[in-house]
């Protein structure tokens, strides 16, 4: 009973040490995540249903395949990758780190045989006086050597960057690094969107999950500018941010100017430039009233909707302006303006306006006044994307990792060179742990420059 | 001189280095197979100076920024890496056979360029105005570069590894002889995978930086980024199925060809049939 208990016991933890099930993860990974690149992820129901049927809509949905990479089959792979590479590494270091740690010292005849580098060097001298020659020779040519003695023969042992066999480890550890840091960012951290209209501000934000965060202090958005290349192509999206803390606007970052590669971040929280509009509220409309009988002209400013008054008792609101005619009247340009005008104690009458450009197409409307539209001041809104993720700072220490970690596997190799001195001579053997071409020549050069030395 | 003008240099070298390297392995000369490779030096040469060219090109106009901005010039440092990696390879190892399996690819991505994408030089929107962009390109290609190689490689140990089976006479001579043993090529394919797989993880650690920075999110499940992590699970699988028993030689040869296609669609299908942020390559 209790054998068949350790049996399946350390069947499962093979199962979890072995590489086949990375393999196997590691391909079942790659092939799943293709679903999701395929598959539009996180869009509103009817985009879906708008080209899949509605059973097919269902079965999508109930195996996560619209928001794949959180759904749970997608996070245990991601588990059961973390969980292998633990496994086999809690398996294979020891062995590794005894390598490092605890190195053959004596190269005896059958440690000889498994070398893939042994030459035997003719060389003249007492035992004694040879092992002084090696043991500065390796110092000066390759590293200070271990000399040990067994059964009346020297044993040197002198090895080069052994903690590069750690290489791999790190790799793999960088990896959980990796997972944590995102873990942490996905349980602490949040990501959310504001829009900001000029001259607004903002305390709160509504992330992605919608909850609504409070920030504890203002940002607030002084001015916002797109411009344009010639061609027609964006050049670049501008707000001006202040951050308001305690009432007071934080040195440093008062009117920031943030652009696409450049946001600004303010007690763990960065706000990235993402998107604009026109704000709905907040357009000044300029307009001049003129009385036909003669008079000064008189300039007024009105909100959209904002009933003015003008000279003589009527009134007048703009509707909707553009700064740009051309698309919806044809042969004119510049400004114009749909506005209502009531007259004096008349009905009111809707009508386009234009520039003072058009002096005769304004005069059709307007009784006794007439009206011109100027301009106006459009007020844009910033839409600011804002990310909160205090794992961040781990990630990048495992991608740090990561990077020294592969070029200590790939580009850095373990080598080892064993001498033994004997009355009849040395023999001299080695191995490295990688690129065995290279370390032949390395080896052969040794061997080379003892001779002649 | 423009530096069209002297793409269609290269392009032309291009061809001349893949008729040697084929003549290579019908004539068996070693001096044809050398021609071979410095007329793909020399190619590489004058791209060099084409790519510096139309680097000064954009400045000229007013908006001078590294030619790596769209699909034409990515095409165009596509195949300047290749060739890059392969000379690397080439000079090293010295197996020289290897050109008539990889400039091809560099000559395509030429051919392509050059008659069939749009050459102009355009400003560069706001979202690719960092220097995060030449970092994260430039890893990404060089490890895509590396893959290619790979892939040629992979492709020349299934053919020999066919011919072999099917009971040609390697040693009488034939294309084959020219071809490094079986061995040598399993070793090399490695080497390659050793250069781009690194590479490609810098290029994506330098991806997510860059989208961290620009957009506060270092990772967002975005096509091209499942891509780019699709294709480091293929070669990591391929890492590890060399260290088991098994897994060396054919299936690896195969996982590796399965990588470059995969690097192929990761870089050029993710923009033609699939959206997202990186879909500017267009
Ligand atoms: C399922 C999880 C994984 C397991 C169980 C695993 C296991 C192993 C083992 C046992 C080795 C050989 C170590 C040795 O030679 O002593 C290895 C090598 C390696 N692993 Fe992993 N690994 C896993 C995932 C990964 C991932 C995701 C990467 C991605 C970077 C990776 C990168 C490497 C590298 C670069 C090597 C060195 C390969 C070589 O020297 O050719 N491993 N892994």
């Amino acid at each position: 009973m209790t054998t068949n208990k350790r049996g399946f016991a350390q069947e499962v933890w093979d199962f979890f040490c072995s590489l086949r099930l990375s393999i196997f993860l590691l391909i079942g990974l790659a092939l799943v995540s293709i679903i999701g690149t395929i598959i539009p992820q996180g869009q509103p129901p009817r985009e879906y249903l708008a080209t899949l049927s509605e059973t097919k809509f269902r079965l999508y949905s109930s195996l996560g395949f619209f928001d794949m990479y959180h759904s749970w089959w997608f996070i245990l792979l991601l588990y059961l990758l973390t969980l292998n590479l633990i496994c086999c590494s809690i398996k294979r270091l020891p062995r590794v780190w005894k390598v490092v740690s605890e190195p053959v010292l004596e190269m005896d005849e059958n440690f000889e045989k498994s070398l893939p580098n042994v030459k035997d060097l003719k060389l003249k001298g007492t035992k004694e006086e040879l092992k002084e020659r090696m043991a500065s020779f390796l110092s000066a040519e390759f590293a200070a050597p271990v000399i040990t003695e067994k059964n009346g023969a020297y044993h040197l042992f002198a090895q080069k960057s052994p903690w590069c066999r750690l290489g791999v480890y790190v790799v793999h550890f960088s990896i959980i690094v990796i997972f944590v840091g995102a873990l942490i960012g996905s349980f602490f951290g949040y990501k959310g969107y504001v829009s900001i209209p000029e001259g607004g501000a903002i305390s709160q934000v509504q992330t992605q999950s919608g909850k609504m965060i409070n920030l504890g202090y203002e940002v607030r958005c002084e001015k916002f500018s797109v411009t344009f290349y010639d061609t027609g192509a964006p050049k670049e999206f501008k707000s001006i941010l202040t951050v308001v803390d305690n009432g007071k606007p934080v040195p440093g970052l008062t009117s920031r100017p943030i652009i696409v590669n450049d946001p600004l971040t303010y007690k763990g929280t960065t706000f990235y430039q993402s998107s604009y509009g026109q704000s709905d509220e907040g357009a000044l409309y300029h307009l001049t009233v003129r009385d036909r009988k003669g008079g000064a002209p008189v300039q007024l400013t009105a909100r959209q909707g904002e009933r003015v008054a003008l000279p003589g008792g009527a009134f007048l609101s703009v509707m909707e302006a553009t700064m740009d005619v051309r698309p919806f009247l044809k042969g004119f340009d510049g400004p114009g303006a749909q506005v209502e005008f009531t007259p004096a104690g008349g009905n009111p009458q809707p009508f386009v306006i234009l520039s003072d450009k058009y002096e005769s197409f304004n005069a059709q409307h307007g009784g006794d006044l007439l009206i011109t539209f100027n301009g106006m001041d459009q007020k844009f809104y910033t839409g600011l994307q804002v990310a909160h993720d205090p794992g961040v700072w781990v990630v990048w220490a495992g991608c740090f990792l990561m990077v020294v970690g592969i070029c200590m596997a790939f580009f850095m190799s373990h080598k080892r060179v064993w001498a033994r001195v004997t009355e009849s001579g040395v023999t001299l053997g080695g191995s490295a742990s990688k690129n065995p071409a290279g370390f032949e020549i390395c080896f052969d050069d040794l061997v080379e420059k003892i001779n002649k030395a | 001189m423009s530096s069209s003008m002297l793409f269609n240099v290269t392009m032309v070298l291009y061809m001349v280095s893949t008729c040697i390297f084929f003549a290579f392995l019908a004539s068996r000369s070693k001096a044809v197979g050398l021609g071979g490779t410095y007329a793909a030096l020399f190619g590489f040469l004058v791209q060099t100076a084409a790519i510096g060219l139309r680097w000064k090109e954009s400045y000229d106009q007013g908006h001078g920024h590294a030619p790596l901005s769209n699909l034409f010039e990515s095409v165009v440092f596509f195949s300047w890496t290749i060739v890059l990696i392969f000379l690397f390879i080439d000079f090293k190892y010295k197996y020289r056979a290897i050109g008539f399996f990889v400039i091809p690819f560099a000559l395509f991505g030429m051919a392509w360029a050059q008659l069939g994408l749009d050459s102009g030089i355009e400003p560069l929107v706001p979202a690719l105005q960092s220097n995060w962009l030449m970092y994260h390109v430039i890893t990404c290609f060089l490890g895509y570069a590396a893959f290619a190689v790979a892939c040629g490689i992979s492709i020349m140990y299934l053919i020999r590894e066919k011919m072999e089976q099917g009971g040609g006479n390697v040693q009488a001579g034939g294309l084959l002889s020219m071809f490094p043993s079986i061995r040598v090529l399993d070793d090399l394919n490695y080497k390659a995978i050793m250069i781009g797989f690194p590479l490609l993880s810098l290029g994506i650690i330098t991806g997510a930086a860059w989208a961290n920075y620009a957009w506060g999110t270092y990772w967002s499940w975005d096509p091209k980024e499942t891509w780019s992590l699709i294709v480091w699970f293929v070669y990591a699988a391929f890492l590890h199925a060399r260290i088991t028993r098994g897994w060396v030689g054919r299936r690896a040869a195969i996982l590796s060809v399965i990588g470059f296609a995969a690097t192929i669609f990761c870089y050029l299908g993710v923009n033609l049939f699939l959206s997202g942020l990186h879909s500017y390559g267009r």
